[in-house]
Formats: C-alpha cells, sequence, structure tokens
C-alpha cells in the first residue's frame, strides 16, 4: 500500500474541500533508475503539508515535482498524473512559466540574486510585466511585511540582498516568492542552514501566510514539522533504493499514533 | 624503558632540526625565484622608462610625425590608430564572444559546446600572424586595400578565445542555485542569463574582455598585413573634411575605419628598424606610451570593478 489515510482523516479530509494540488500514481526516473515509485499525495489548500523522511528518499525530488523544477535535469522523466486545481502540469501543452508562477518555492540555502533588497523581491513582479513604479512599491511592502522582514530592511531597501545575515536572507527569498503571489509555496528544508532563532521566525511566519496560501514543506526536523504543518507525509525507500509515500494522515496522528511501524521508529527517533 | 625513550627524545629532536633546515632551504629557494622571477618585469619597466622618458613630451602626444632626419614630431597618428583598432575589436570580438560563452557554459556536454571548447584551444594557439595573413587574404584581398578594420578584425579574432574561455569560466562559477531561484519565478532561461547569471558573473566578464583588450592592444603581427600602417592618418582632418564636404555620419566613420592605420606596437616595430637615430630614440618613447596604456588599462579595470562591487556591497 502506498497511502495510508485512516477513516478519521479521510472524514476530515472530505471535510476540506478538493486538493489544492494533487500528485496520482507518480513515478519519476532519473535515466533507468526509479527515483520515486507510486506516489499519491493530495495536498490540500491553506494548509502546510510536510514531507519528512530519512536522507535520500526523494523528498526534494518530489516537492520539485510540484512546480517541475525537476525538467531542469535532462534524464529525468515522469509518468503520473500531477493536478493543480483539478488540471495536470505534466506534459508539453503545458506553460512550466505559468506553472511556476503559480507554485513558488524557496530553496534550502538562502539564494537571494546579487541585486538590491528591493530588486530581489521586484524581480518576479517584473517578470510578468508590472512596470509601475508605484505598483512595485506596494508589492515590495507587501512581500517583505508578509515575510516578516520589512521592519529590518525597510531603510535600505536598495542595499545588496546578498549582505543581509543568513536568516534575514531565507525570508528576503520568501518575499521574492511571495512578490508574484503564487498559490503553492513549496519550501525545500527552508530552515536548515539557520540558526534556531531565525528558524522559528519562519516557522512563524509560515503560519501567518497559510492563511493565504498553501504550504508544502520537506524538513529533516522532526519538531518543526510537528510544529508547523496540519498534514505530514513519510516516505521512506524501498529495497530498490526507490522513494515510496509509506503513510500520509493528519500531523497530530503520525506523531502520536502512526499507522506503519516504520513512521513510529523514525518520528520517535529510532532511526533515520 | 628510559633509555629508549630518551633515544627516541633525542632522535625526534634530530629530526626537528632537519626539518628546520630543509625548512630554511626551501623558503631561501622559493624566495630568491621569487626575486629572480621579479627582476626581467621591473628590469624592462626601468629601462623602458630610461630609454624613453626623455622623449617625453606634450607634441608626441598631439602632433604627427615630422619627415624623416627633422626632429619633434609626434605619434598622434598611433595613439588614434591603437584606440580606434582596439574599439572596433572590441566591438566584433565581444557580443559574439559573450553569447558564445553562455551557450558553452549552459551546454557543455551537446557536441556544439564541445566543438567551440576545442575549437577556442586551437585559436588560442595559432600564431597571431597566422591571424593576420588570414585576415589579409579574406578581407584586405577582396577590399583592394589595407584597413584599420582589417586589423580590427584580425585583433577581433585574436581576443576571441580568451574572451570566450573567461567569461565561460565566471559563469561557471555562478552558483547553480541562483539559477534555479530565478527559473522557480517562473523567467524563462534567456531572460535568467540576462539578468542574472550575466550581472552575477560580470566583474569577472569585464575583467577577462579587458584584459584581452590589453592584450591586443599589443600585438603587432596582426597588423603587418591588415592595418598596415599610415604616418599621415589624422582623425581631426577626416572629420573636419567631412563636415565640410557635409558627408553623413555613416558616411564619415567609414572614411575613418576604411583606411591604413598605425598603431602604438606597430609604430614602434617600424621605428626600431629604421636607421635614424631620432626615430630609434623615438620608438623607446613608443614603447613606454604603450606600456602606460595597457597599465592604465589594468589599474583603471580593477578599481572601476572594486568600485562597482563595494557599491553593490552597499
Amino acid at each position: 500500500m502506498a497511502l495510508n489515510i485512516s477513516p478519521l482523516s479521510v472524514s476530515r479530509a472530505n471535510a476540506l474541500s478538493d486538493a489544492k494540488t494533487e500528485i496520482k500514481n507518480l513515478n519519476l526516473y532519473y535515466g533507468k533508475f526509479q527515483a520515486l515509485t507510486d506516489i499519491n499525495l493530495p495536498i490540500y489548500a491553506n494548509k502546510i503539508t510536510a514531507i519528512i523522511g530519512p536522507s535520500g528518499c526523494g523528498k526534494s525530488t518530489l516537492l520539485r515535482s510540484f512546480n517541475r523544477m525537476n525538467d531542469l535535469i535532462p534524464s529525468c522523466r515522469t509518468e503520473g498524473e500531477i493536478l493543480l486545481d483539478g488540471s495536470t502540469i505534466l506534459g508539453r501543452g503545458v506553460d512550466v512559466v505559468d506553472v511556476r508562477r503559480r507554485v513558488g518555492m524557496v530553496f534550502q540555502r538562502p539564494n537571494p540574486f546579487p541585486k538590491s533588497i528591493y530588486d530581489n523581491v521586484a524581480y518576479g513582479p517584473r517578470l510578468y510585466g508590472i512596470r509601475d513604479r508605484r505598483e512595485l512599491d506596494q508589492i515590495v511592502e507587501k512581500s517583505l511585511h508578509q515575510a516578516a522582514l520589512w521592519d529590518e530592511v525597510k531603510d535600505k531597501l536598495q542595499q545588496s540582498g546578498t549582505a543581509l545575515s543568513g536568516g534575514q536572507q531565507q525570508r528576503l527569498c520568501i518575499a521574492r516568492a511571495l512578490a508574484v503571489e503564487p498559490e503553492v509555496i513549496l519550501m525545500d528544508e527552508p530552515a536548515s542552514a539557520l540558526d534556531p532563532i531565525s528558524s522559528l521566525k519562519i516557522e512563524e511566519l509560515m503560519q501567518d501566510i497559510v492563511k493565504e496560501f498553501t504550504i508544502i514543506i520537506v524538513t529533516h526536523n522532526m519538531q518543526q514539522a510537528a510544529r508547523v504543518s496540519d498534514f505530514t507525509a513519510m516516505m521512506m525507500i524501498d529495497d530498490k533504493h526507490s522513494g515510496r509515500l509509506i503513510e500520509f494522515d493528519d500531523t497530530q496522528r503520525i506523531f502520536t499514533n502512526p499507522k506503519d511501524k516504520r513512521t513510529e521508529d523514525y518520528v520517535t527517533g529510532r532511526f533515520g | 624503558m628510559t633509555s629508549s625513550s630518551g633515544k627516541i627524545a633525542l632522535g625526534s629532536r634530530r629530526r626537528l632540526k632537519n626539518r628546520k633546515i630543509s625548512n630554511f632551504v626551501m623558503l631561501f629557494l622559493t624566495g630568491l625565484l621569487t626575486i629572480l622571477a621579479l627582476v626581467p618585469l621591473f628590469w624592462i619597466i626601468g629601462y623602458v622608462v630610461y630609454k624613453g622618458g626623455p622623449g617625453l613630451n606634450l607634441a608626441f602626444f598631439t602632433q604627427l610625425p615630422r619627415p624623416v632626419g627633422i626632429a619633434g614630431g609626434g605619434v598622434l597618428h598611433a595613439i588614434e590608430g591603437t584606440l580606434i583598432i582596439t574599439m572596433l575589436a572590441a566591438i566584433f570580438a565581444v557580443p559574439p564572444g559573450v553569447l558564445a560563452a553562455f551557450y558553452a557554459a549552459r551546454n557543455p556536454n551537446t557536441r556544439l559546446g564541445i566543438g567551440l571548447r576545442f575549437s577556442t584551444d586551437v585559436l588560442a594557439g595559432v600564431p597571431s600572424i597566422v591571424v593576420g595573413l588570414f585576415t589579409y587574404a579574406f578581407l584586405v584581398k577582396p577590399m583592394g586595400h589595407y584597413s584599420g578594420l582589417a586589423g580590427a578584425v584580425a585583433l577581433a579574432i585574436l581576443m576571441l578565445p580568451t574572451i570566450i574561455r573567461t567569461t565561460e569560466e565566471m559563469l561557471k562559477l555562478v552558483p547553480q542555485s541562483l539559477r534555479e531561484g530565478s527559473l522557480a519565478l517562473g523567467a524563462p532561461e534567456w531572460k535568467t542569463s540576462m539578468n542574472v547569471l550575466l550581472p552575477a558573473a560580470f566583474n569577472g566578464i569585464m575583467t577577462g574582455i579587458l584584459l584581452s583588450l590589453a592584450r591586443g592592444m599589443g600585438e603587432t603581427a596582426p597588423l603587418l598585413f591588415t592595418a598596415l600602417g599610415n604616418e599621415r592618418y589624422d582623425i581631426r582632418q577626416i572629420v573636419t573634411s567631412s563636415i565640410q564636404g557635409k558627408q553623413g555620419f555613416f558616411q564619415m566613420v567609414t572614411r575613418i575605419i576604411n583606411q591604413p592605420m598605425d598603431s602604438l606596437p606597430l609604430t614602434l616595430w617600424k621605428y626600431a628598424s629604421q636607421p635614424y637615430p631620432e626615430r630609434v630614440a623615438q620608438s623607446w618613447t613608443v614603447a613606454l606610451v604603450l606600456m602606460f596604456f595597457v597599465l592604465f588599462l589594468n589599474i583603471a579595470a580593477r578599481l572601476w570593478l572594486e568600485n562597482r562591487a563595494r557599491k553593490l556591497r552597499g
């Protein structure tokens, strides 16, 4: 079984509207190697879904499927279905640019562009043709507010984004992603390179922005997953070293009463 | 026990002494050779200043050469020629070089990428006089006359490999994460290249371009049968006569670049091989001017780039 949904969470899932984005029967290959096998995963709107699992189990690969960042790897091939608001995002007929606009991404290491703070945030909106200075000003301010960075940088918007501290850089990258008003935000271990206080700030801002967005986060930090997420997907490699989803449920249930023995072992720190 | 441990201690003390000696010897050797390597550099600069310095005066920069046998005059024609030829060469070499480097950096393992890297290596190894000969056959001959334009094309061909390779290396140094960050915002590949990769690698790319310019500025061989040399070249006269003859801008530019032209290294070579003492003396001064041109270009580039980097840091 690839997917275990307990009756309780099924009822809760039904109480939610349909999935914002959804992966169905996904198989992903790097050349001949199958990196992901038979993944089924619904992501609900305005919720935080955490993907956890030991290193090398394909969490990041799975995350990068949601906005087709895997396309950058020439040998990568996908089978199955990925839906965003019910329509597919796979295949040649789909505009990748459009997908990535609607599904933003924050990376493990902060990667601000070597431009000013302002230009970093305005980069996305400018790509989509917004030239009006006043409109850009508004977007920059709003995004920096959402990323809880405005108060720290409002007096130095023209300074380089790379001069900020690591935690600030990561919030700048979050602001940059929010500036194009995506519907879903993918976060690939966004706090793993940061100190505890910076990472707490990021968790807090996630709780704030999830009212407007849908968030998927990959994390190695069990406490973080337990603290911030509403749903948790547990991944594991099978005997062919291919990543599989072994359990998906309410975060509370995953951490208190998981169905799968391996999930229990992992979240209680017995391995991984 | 005590005796054996004493022996070990003694042995290690001897080893320590040996180590100190060999350390000193090696330090001395490397230091000496470093100084030896610096000697030619300062020798050259010093000797050129010593020989060429006395000939420096304002007229040297503002006047055309006097006929042989008459003292005085300057090398304005060669300074103009050097600047025009180098600038033209930059215009010809920089855009294709940088764009080709973008391709090679993004597609290193495609056939075209591998082919480009291989051919730039080959091109970098082609003797500069062969490039001059090639340009003669394919540009000077069909056009029917020597020209600064042909000289610039020859220099551009010589500069191309340096520009391609340094730009490619600089682009490879830009972290992959920046590229991904831009693509994840929905930016198409070409906008990512122009808006993120190019600015991030800008300083390195500029350094490479300026170094290749400085290199091209000092080339003689490729100009021998392309630009040829022209002691009567005077840009002021061309501009004035163009304006008086009510010629358009394009026609004027054509007249400026489409005739034989001198450059500093070319003048140096010609003056030094003439049997007139005042010309030989002037060739030392030309060497001095050329050296300072190149030095100035290098230093100005470095200062400008540093200043830019500081501004970017905020």
